[in-house]
């Protein structure tokens, strides 16, 4: 990420340096980092409000009942985490929120999540095993409503939105495999080299 | 037909849900409104926490399409992707997907309205959008809530899917729609 920040910021004023756009750059800076401030406290209510749901859903009871359920589907991605660790419950959450399209509430779970499966982490500073697996299925988006596209394509007056809902479906199971495939060849190549 | 299943779901999906939830929890006799609280409280804490990381990550990529060098680097790629049949109007999508949610809607959002939602290009900016995530932004936060530095392998497998999602979003939208 130290890379990337670099690129993209240092690339960034040497290019609008030459071609005479500094000023763009100033008032990129200023705006973004204004509305990054606005997105972020958008976000205080939402991981407030979705958090305080699952923490309700915790407390009773009902969040084991859904995890007991759903558990085996995804119990073999995760060889690591105990049974009916509360992590697995997150995970769920997170992924259920992906796979109806509903992000907002997807990252809340899945911070929730990290934070559980780094208490099962032997070492705080490094990405366990879970976390690897877990980030590589999220990054891949898991989706079967691309809700917020078939909105945007209403809105611009398509003449069938949904037809790219199986297009999706195909291109994000590609990646979805694709990270799941890869992240176990890294896991066996990493365990071989410790 | 399924487009009214689908806003039927899509409207009914999450009251459903809640309703579920506290119905199930004011009858096992918890305290729920106390217990909403609790969990609301680390959701606030746990936003305020990434915040940082958030301004670093618009920051930078403000500055890198406000200066032109997007649109430079996506006209630098181009040959290349023009032997390999992809329409190059997609390409800003392809390189600001990684980074920031917010921008990629917006422009696949602006896509569509230029290209019309049922062009071809159109329809392949719809199905980029869907086929894989923020990875760049989802490691960062998500490691960084949690104080983990060393990211081990989970870069080269996040971007090794991206680039899975997006050959097949190009591969299926090409047979479907030409």
């Amino acid at each position: 990420m130290n890379f990337v920040f670099g690129f993209l910021i240092i690339t960034g004023i040497i290019v609008s340096m030459l071609t005479g756009n500094v000023d763009a750059v100033t008032n990129a800076a200023i705006s973004s980092a204004r509305s990054a401030v606005e997105r972020a406290a958008s976000l205080v209510g939402i991981f407030a409000l979705w958090l305080g749901v699952a923490k309700v859903a915790e407390d009773s009871g009902f969040l084991r009942i859904i995890t007991r359920i759903l558990e085996p589907f995804v119990r073999f991605l995760f060889p690591s985490i105990p049974k009916g660790h509360p992590a697995m419950g997150s995970i769920l959450m997170n992924f259920s929120a992906n796979l109806f399209g509903f992000g907002s509430a997807a990252t809340p779970f899945g911070l929730k999540a990290m934070k559980e499966l780094q208490q099962l982490n032997r070492k705080k500073e490094e990405a366990s095993e879970a976390m690897c697996t877990f980030l590589a299925i999220n990054v891949s988006s898991i989706t079967f409503l691309p809700t917020t596209i078939i909105a945007l394509r209403m809105e611009a007056g398509s003449a069938n939105p949904m037809e790219i809902v199986g297009t999706t479906l195909f291109a994000t199971s590609v990646s979805t495999l694709t990270a799941v495939l890869a992240d176990y060849v890294f896991r066996i190549i990493n365990r071989g080299r410790i | 037909m399924l487009i009214k299943i689908f806003a039927a779901v899509s409207l009914w999906l999450i009251p459903s849900f809640l309703l579920l939830v506290f119905l199930y929890s004011a009858a096992s006799g918890i305290k729920i409104f106390d217990s909403f609280v609790e969990g609301a409280k680390e959701g606030f804490w746990l936003a305020l926490r990434i915040m940082p990381y958030i301004v670093g990550i618009y920051l930078a990529i403000g500055i890198f399409r406000a200066s032109g060098t997007m649109d430079l680097l996506a006209e630098i790629l181009k040959p290349i992707l023009k032997i390999s049949g992809v329409p190059t109007e997609v390409l800003p999508l392809f390189i600001v997907k990684p980074l920031s949610g917010p921008a990629s809607l917006g422009l696949t959002a602006d896509l569509i309205e230029r290209y019309g939602p049922d062009s071809f290009v159109g329809r392949l900016a719809s199905t980029l959008y869907g086929s894989s995530d923020t990875t760049l932004y989802i490691l960062t936060i998500y490691f960084a809530s949690v104080g983990v530095k060393r990211a081990r392998y989970s870069l080269p497998v996040g971007l090794m899917s991206d680039a899975a999602g997006f050959c097949a979003a190009v591969y299926i939208c090409n047979h479907v729609f030409n």
